[in-house]
């Protein structure tokens, strides 16, 4: 079980529990407003950018170098930057703060 | 062995003149174009014509109507180019940036795909929430039942041809979902045939085109008078700029909305049945593990690559792949190549169902995304569902190949037309 916090664009916190599958599937499945997930998590669409607050980012580990070359052309990109459709829910991940890119 | 000799000439290793001219030397027949199908281990299959040229250079060339073309074939180039609208411009003259050229046949331009940002931004934004609709749950069931109601129709029936019988109906019918117009709507459009601006063949037709643009302003007229819950009376009350949208942006709207979702999703269906077809353990395994679906809807959309590519105007002097483009000419950004680029797909001419990371750009990419796609992948989502619950197995009676020819290039895009037969899973 991971508890997983999320910021949106108008400043809404939202914490969601999950146990398994992605931390896009979760948000999508809970209408967070700005994660869209179109492709479903297979990184094509870039449509599930949020920024990790920078203390967990030993927790989600930085982009993979196929997500980062999705996320380079975004506008709104940083260090903090990940698609959420690549962040496995697990224990380890529990307690992050995510905050939603669009 | 025929069959390597056959995809050294096909992929470009070989010329086709120096094979003929061996083929004399050794005295053995060459096999010409109409016995490739031969040599294809399976019907379903489309092969990659762009590999060699990718590896290469990064480019090739196709002349179009005298108005030539530079094609970006990585996937790289491809997704900084589409990305950079500055240097390569979507907001040519109307028609110019669709391979082939459609400047001829219209001059309507068509919106948000023919704009440029900032502008871009706001017309998609008109939009893009009823593009999403497909996303509601009542949208999805509505279209099960369509779907569903077309398969049932088809199951088991001797000699079944799937473009005109099944492809073009499903894809017209769902339209009417998207659109938010009566079903019965369906049917006119179903009697234009597969492709909007060609008749049959591949010449671009200006009386075909014709028939759209008089049916669009005819529905804007209606729309005018009688304004409902459709999308002519959505985008006739929406403003841009402050204004309320003209009857031409309208219609620059419409054409987009008929066109870009024809012939693509029709190819994406018929090249979908001919997998399943050849394929009937991908059915079996949808059955078992339906969660896979969604990305076999995403692998299915990178292999077929159901639009082989988009173009852009070089907008100043510039440079792709060490090769320089002039100003006021045009390159493309070919989706269909970028899809196999090997420096990024692991195996990238087999479809893998389940393939987890799949970063392809068979939707595009960046600001000019297509605005059809989660229309689109909620048709193939279902479709394979329904298929799934309903057929044990499809087979192939006949098929003939839709191949586009691109100068260096010969690419098989789906079929002109395909005969099956489903069996019904009792």
């Amino acid at each position: 079980m991971a508890k997983i916090t999320f910021i949106t664009s108008d400043n809404e916190t939202i914490t969601l529990e999950g146990t398994s599958g992605s931390v896009m599937a979760l948000a999508v499945d809970n209408g967070i407003k700005g994660i869209d997930g179109d492709c479903g998590g297979v990184c094509s669409c870039a449509t599930c950018h949020v920024h990790v607050a920078a203390e967990d980012m030993d927790k989600t580990g930085s982009a993979s170098e196929i997500e980062a070359d999705m996320l380079e052309l975004d506008d709104n990109v940083d260090e903090f930057s990940r698609l959420c459709c690549q962040l496995e829910i697990s224990d380890s991940i529990d307690g992050i703060v995510l905050k939603v890119a669009k | 062995m025929n069959r390597i000799v056959y995809l050294l000439v096909k992929n470009g290793y070989l010329s086709e003149k120096n094979y003929i001219q061996f083929c004399r030397t050794i005295g053995e027949i060459p096999f010409n174009k109409i016995s490739n199908q031969d040599y294809h281990m399976k019907k379903s299959e489309l092969p990659d014509p762009f590999e060699k040229a990718r590896l290469d250079k990064g480019y090739g060339k196709m002349n179009d109507q005298n108005d030539p073309v530079t094609m970006l074939l990585r996937l790289k180039d491809v997704r900084k180019s589409a990305h950079d609208y500055k240097t390569f411009q979507s907001a040519a003259k109307p028609g110019r940036i669709v391979v082939p050229s459609e400047v001829n046949i219209r001059d309507t331009r068509q919106i948000p795909f023919e704009v440029d940002p900032p502008q871009h931004g706001e017309y998609r934004a008109i939009v893009e929430p009823w593009f999403k609709r497909p996303l509601l749950p009542e949208y999805q069931e509505k279209l099960t039942a369509q779907i569903s109601t077309l398969v049932d129709g088809i199951l088991n029936k001797d000699n079944l041809e799937v473009i005109n019988e099944f492809a073009l109906p499903l894809q017209s019918r769902a339209l009417t979902l998207l659109l938010n117009a009566p079903y019965s709507e369906a049917e006119t459009w179903i009697s234009w045939g597969t492709h909007v601006f060609r008749s049959e063949g591949e010449a671009l037709d200006s009386d075909k085109a014709n028939i759209l643009y008089n049916y669009i302003d005819d529905q804007i007229d209606r729309a005018v008078k009688n304004p409902g819950e459709d999308m002519y009376s959505l985008l006739l009350s929406s403003e841009f700029q402050g204004k309320k949208l003209t009857k031409e942006e309208v219609k620059g709207v419409m054409v987009l909305t008929f066109a870009g979702g024809r012939d693509t999703v029709i190819n994406a269906v018929t090249n979908s049945i001919s997998y399943l077809a050849e394929h009937p353990e991908a059915l079996e395994r949808f059955r078992k593990e339906p969660e896979i679906i969604g990305k076999a809807v995403e692998e299915f959309i990178r292999y077929f690559s159901p639009l082989t590519q988009m173009g852009r105007v070089v907008t100043e002097d510039t440079q792709v792949c060490e090769h320089a483009i002039k100003a006021d000419s045009r390159i493309s950004l070919c989706w269909a190549s970028a899809n196999r680029d090997a420096s990024v797909f692991e195996s990238p001419n087999e479809i893998v169902l389940d393939r987890k990371i799949n970063p392809h750009v068979g939707f595009g990419f960046s600001h000019h995304n297509c605005l059809g796609a989660t229309h689109a992948r909620q048709i193939l989502k279902i479709l394979l569902n329904t298929l799934a619950e309903k057929v044990e197995s499809i087979e192939i009676m006949d098929c003939k190949e839709n191949i586009e020819h691109l100068d260096e290039f010969e690419r098989k895009v789906g079929f002109n037309s395909i005969h099956v037969k489903f069996k019904s899973l009792t």
